[in-house]
C-alpha cells in the first residue's frame, strides 16, 4: 500500500504542472470565452453588461458574418479538397515510383512548411502584383493582356489566398501520408501485381484502406488548420478587402474586438469553436471504417 | 487512489486558481491607492514632487522616436517628475495587453483612424480622462497658458471634443494638410494647370487619358477619410459636414450628400483600376508608386507621403505638388483637410495631474522645437509640428510650401465622423470608405452605396455618444 501511495504520489506530482498550466491557459480561458460572450463589453473597460443571447441573435443578421463564414467554409472544402488530393498522389509517387531526385523533391514540398506565413504571402504578394508580378508576367507571354489581371481585386481575392494556402500546405501533408505510405509491406503490391492489378488500382484498393486511419487524422488538422491560417493569410495578404470581400470569421472577430465590440468578437469565437467541433466530428464519423491491419 | 489523484490534482487547480484572481485583483488595489493619492495632493507642488514617475506611451511613426526620448528628458529638467516611456510602431499590441489586465499609461500619444482603432475604442467606452482644464494651466517652464499657445480651433473639433459637449478629452499634436498629391514637374512638362474646379477636373482626366495615364489613385481606402471630409465640406460647407458626420435624419437625400457621392463615383472612374487590388497595408505603397511613375495623377494622401516615399524610385524631374481639393462651382471655397494626432490620459491613469503637465508640456517652445527637429533612424529630418502658433517659422523645405497652403487660400476642414456606442457589424470605415474598392471594381454603384448608407446611418444616429 505505502509503495504505492509513494508511486502515485510521484505520478500526481509528474502530472501536476501540465495539467495546471492546462486548466490554467487552456480550459479557463476557453470557460471564460463562452461567458464572455453573453456580455456586452469593450477590450479596456472593466463595464460588462450582461445581455444573455443578444450577441448570438446579432450575428444571424450581420451580413459581414455570414460572408466571412462562407469564405471560411469555402476555404476549409477547397484547401482541403485539393491539398489532400495532390498530397496523396505526391506521396504515393514518391514512395511508390523510381523517380530521379526523390530526396530533392521532398525537400522542395516541404519548404514551404518551414517559411512563415508572413514569407509566403510576402512572396504571393510579389507573384500577384498586377502590373510587373510573375504570373501576369507569365500569362501575358502566352496571351496578349490588354488589362492586367488583379489577383488580389474583389472578384479572385480568394483563389489567391486558396492557391497560397494549397502551397504551403501541401508539403506537410505529403510528409505524413508518405510516412504511413512506407509501412504499407511491399509484398502486398507484388501480389497484386501478380494478380494483374495495376498502379492506380493498387493505389485504391491497397495504399489507401490501409492508410485510411491516418487520412481520417488528417483531416481533422485539415479543418483546424485551414480555419487558423486562413487568419494568417488573411491578415498578412489582404486585412479583409477589398471590401471585405477576403474577410474570414476569424480575421472579421479580429476586426470587431477592434471596434470595441468585445463581447461580440466573443460570440463569433464560440461560432468558430462549435463550428470547428462539429465539422470535426461529422468527418470523424462520415469517414468511420474498419480498421484494415497488415 | 485515483480518487486521491483526482482529489489532489483538483485541490491544486483550485489554488491556481486563486493565485490568477489574486493576481488580477493587486494592479487594480494599486491603481485606486495610488489615484486617492494623487487626488489628494492634486496641486502642482505634489506633482512637483520627484518621486513622481509617469508612464508615458507614444506610437512611433515617421518622426521616429528620438524626439519623445528628448521631450520626456526636458521635461524631467522642468518640472521633476521622471518618465517612463514606451514608443512602439505597433503601440496597441505592447500597451493592450498590459490595459487589459487594468494597468494603464498616464499618456498615451495615438491618433484616430488606425486599424486597431484602440484610442476610439477608449472614446466609445467613455474611457478618457477630461483635460479641459489643462487648456487654462500654465505650459510648465513658461508663462502662458496651454490655450493661448494651440492654435485656433484645434481645440474645439470632433477629434478633441468627441461628445459634442464642449468639454476636451484629446489634446492634438501633430498636424499636416492633406490634399491631393501630385508630380508638379509632370504638369510643368506637359503645360497642364492644377484644376480649381471638379469640372477642370474632368477635363483634365480626358487630356491624361489620351497620353495614357489615369487621373486618380489612393492608397488605401482608409485614406479615403481626409478625402471625403474635406469634399464634404467643398459641397456643402461645415453646415453640411457637421450634419452628416452627425448622421442627420434624411442628410444623404440631400443635394449636397448626392454631389459628394456623385463626385467621387466619377472619380471612381477615372481611378486606376489596378488600384484597389493594391489598396491593402502591404501593397499600398505600390498604389503611391504609381504617382511617381506618372501612371496616376492624383492622389489623397498627407505630408509623411515625402519621406514614406523618399527612396523610391521616380519619374525623370519628379516633383512633389500638393493642392486642396477643387470646387464644385468657380470661385466657391476651396478646403483641406487639416489631419492632426491625439494625446491623452486613459481614465484608469494612476498619476493625472503629472499627465496632465507632461500633456501641457508638449505645447512648450522647448517641446515644439524638438518635435519640429525630429529625425527618422536614418537621420533623415521628418519634422512634426504642432498646432501652435507661429509654427510656421519652424518649416523648411516641402514642408514650407505644403502647409502654406492655408496661406493661399485654402480654408482647414477639421473633424470627423462622431463616436457612436459601438454597432455589431457596424464601423465608419466600412460603410463610408470601403466601398470605393468595390466602386472602382465596378462592384458597386453610387446609388447602391448611397442606398446601403442609409439604414446604417440611422443606427449610428440612434447610438451617438
Amino acid at each position: 500500500m505505502k509503495k504505492s501511495m509513494g508511486r502515485s504520489g510521484f505520478i500526481t506530482l509528474c502530472v501536476a504542472p501540465a495539467v495546471i498550466l492546462f486548466t490554467v491557459f487552456m480550459v479557463l480561458p476557453t470557460f471564460n470565452v463562452f461567458r464572455m460572450s453573453l456580455f456586452q463589453r469593450g477590450a479596456y473597460s472593466p463595464e460588462e453588461t450582461f445581455v444573455a443571447f443578444s450577441n448570438f441573435s446579432m450575428l444571424l443578421k450581420d451580413t459581414t458574418f455570414i460572408r466571412s463564414m462562407q469564405n471560411t467554409i469555402m476555404l476549409v472544402v477547397v484547401v482541403t479538397v485539393i491539398t489532400f488530393g495532390f498530397a496523396v498522389l505526391f506521396a504515393a509517387i514518391l514512395t511508390r515510383e523510381k523517380i530521379k531526385g526523390q530526396g530533392f523533391f521532398r525537400v522542395v514540398f516541404y519548404i514551404p512548411n518551414i517559411l512563415s506565413i508572413v514569407v509566403i504571402s510576402g512572396i504571393f504578394s510579389a507573384i500577384y502584383k498586377p502590373e510587373n508580378g510573375m504570373l501576369n508576367s507569365i500569362i501575358g507571354l502566352f496571351t496578349n493582356m490588354t488589362d492586367p489581371i488583379l489577383w488580389k481585386g474583389e472578384k479572385l481575392v480568394m483563389l489567391s489566398i486558396i492557391i497560397a494556402m494549397i502551397w504551403q500546405a501541401i508539403g506537410y501533408y505529403m510528409v505524413m501520408y508518405m510516412a504511413s505510405m512506407s509501412s504499407v509491406p511491399q509484398s502486398l503490391y507484388e501480389s497484386a501485381g501478380l494478380d494483374g492489378a495495376n498502379r492506380v488500382t493498387q493505389f485504391f484498393q491497397i495504399t489507401i484502406p490501409l492508410i485510411w486511419t491516418n487520412i481520417r487524422t488528417t483531416l481533422t488538422f485539415f479543418i483546424i488548420s485551414t480555419i487558423n491560417m486562413a487568419f494568417l493569410f488573411v491578415k498578412a495578404m489582404t486585412a479583409g478587402g477589398p471590401n471585405g470581400a477576403s474577410e474570414v470569421a476569424l480575421s472579421y472577430m479580429y476586426g470587431q474586438k477592434d471596434a470595441g465590440l468585445y463581447g461580440y468578437s466573443m460570440a463569433i469565437g464560440v461560432v468558430i469553436f462549435l463550428f470547428s467541433f462539429a465539422l470535426s466530428a461529422l468527418v470523424n464519423k462520415a469517414t468511420k471504417r474498419e480498421v484494415l491491419e497488415f | 487512489m485515483k480518487r486521491r489523484i483526482s482529489l489532489a490534482l483538483v485541490a491544486a487547480m483550485m489554488l491556481a486558481m486563486f493565485a490568477g484572481c489574486g493576481n488580477s485583483q493587486k494592479p487594480a488595489e494599486t491603481t485606486n491607492g495610488a489615484t486617492d493619492g494623487a487626488t489628494v495632493g492634486a496641486t502642482t507642488e505634489a506633482a512637483a514632487n520627484t518621486d513622481v514617475t509617469i508612464k508615458v506611451a507614444a506610437i512611433e511613426t515617421a518622426y521616429g522616436s528620438q524626439c519623445w526620448k528628448d521631450v520626456c528628458d526636458a521635461f524631467t529638467d522642468v518640472t521633476g517628475i521622471k518618465v517612463e516611456l514606451t514608443t512602439n510602431k505597433n503601440l496597441e499590441d505592447e500597451i493592450g495587453p498590459a490595459m487589459q489586465g487594468g494597468e494603464f499609461p498616464d499618456v498615451i500619444h495615438l491618433a484616430t483612424g488606425r486599424p486597431a482603432g484602440l484610442t476610439e475604442q477608449f472614446i466609445k467606452d467613455n474611457n478618457i480622462a477630461e483635460i479641459t482644464d489643462v487648456l487654462s494651466m500654465t505650459v510648465p517652464g513658461e508663462d502662458k497658458k496651454v490655450s493661448e499657445k494651440i492654435a485656433g480651433g484645434f481645440t474645439e473639433t470632433s477629434l478633441t471634443n468627441p461628445y459634442g459637449d464642449g468639454k476636451t478629452y484629446l489634446a492634438p499634436m501633430f498636424y499636416g494638410p492633406c490634399g491631393l498629391f501630385y508630380n508638379a514637374g509632370l504638369f510643368e512638362e506637359k503645360g497642364w494647370t492644377v484644376p480649381t474646379t471638379w469640372d477642370e477636373m474632368w477635363e483634365l482626366g480626358e487630356k491624361a487619358k489620351a497620353e495614357g495615364i489615369y487621373l486618380f489613385t489612393y492608397p488605401t481606402a482608409g485614406y479615403f477619410d481626409t478625402f471625403l471630409y474635406a469634399l464634404m465640406y467643398t459641397v456643402g460647407g461645415p453646415e453640411f459636414f457637421d450634419k452628416a458626420t452627425r448622421y442627420e435624419e434624411g442628410i444623404w437625400d440631400t443635394e449636397e450628400a448626392k454631389t459628394c457621392f456623385e463626385i467621387i463615383g466619377k472619380l471612381a472612374s477615372y481611378t486606376n483600376p489596378i488600384t484597389p487590388a493594391q489598396a491593402n497595408n502591404q501593397d499600398f505603397t505600390q498604389n503611391q508608386q504609381l504617382v511617381l511613375d506618372n501612371k496616376a495623377l492624383f492622389m489623397p494622401n498627407g505630408t509623411w507621403i515625402v519621406g514614406e516615399m523618399a527612396q523610391a524610385p521616380r519619374a525623370e524631374g519628379f516633383k512633389w505638388g500638393m493642392t486642396a481639393l477643387p470646387t464644385v462651382k468657380e470661385g466657391g471655397d476651396r478646403y483641406s483637410y487639416c489631419w492632426f494626432e491625439q494625446a491623452w490620459i486613459p481614465a484608469g491613469a494612476e498619476n493625472v495631474d503629472a499627465a496632465k503637465q507632461f500633456i501641457a508640456f508638449l505645447y512648450s517652445d522647448t517641446a515644439c522645437e524638438i518635435f519640429a527637429n525630429a529625425t527618422n533612424d536614418k537621420g533623415e529630418p521628418t519634422p512634426a509640428i504642432q498646432p501652435v502658433l507661429g509654427i510656421a517659422d519652424m518649416l523648411q523645405g516641402d514642408n514650407k510650401l505644403f502647409y502654406s497652403i492655408y496661406d493661399n487660400g485654402a480654408k482647414s476642414a477639421m473633424g470627423n465622423f462622431a463616436a457612436f456606442q459601438a454597432i455589431p457589424g457596424v464601423e465608419v470605415a466600412s460603410v463610408f470608405f470601403d466601398p470605393i474598392n468595390s466602386l472602382v471594381s465596378g462592384e458597386l454603384t453610387v446609388e447602391q452605396w448611397l442606398e446601403n448608407i442609409k439604414p446604417v446611418s440611422d443606427q449610428m444616429r440612434a447610438n451617438l455618444k
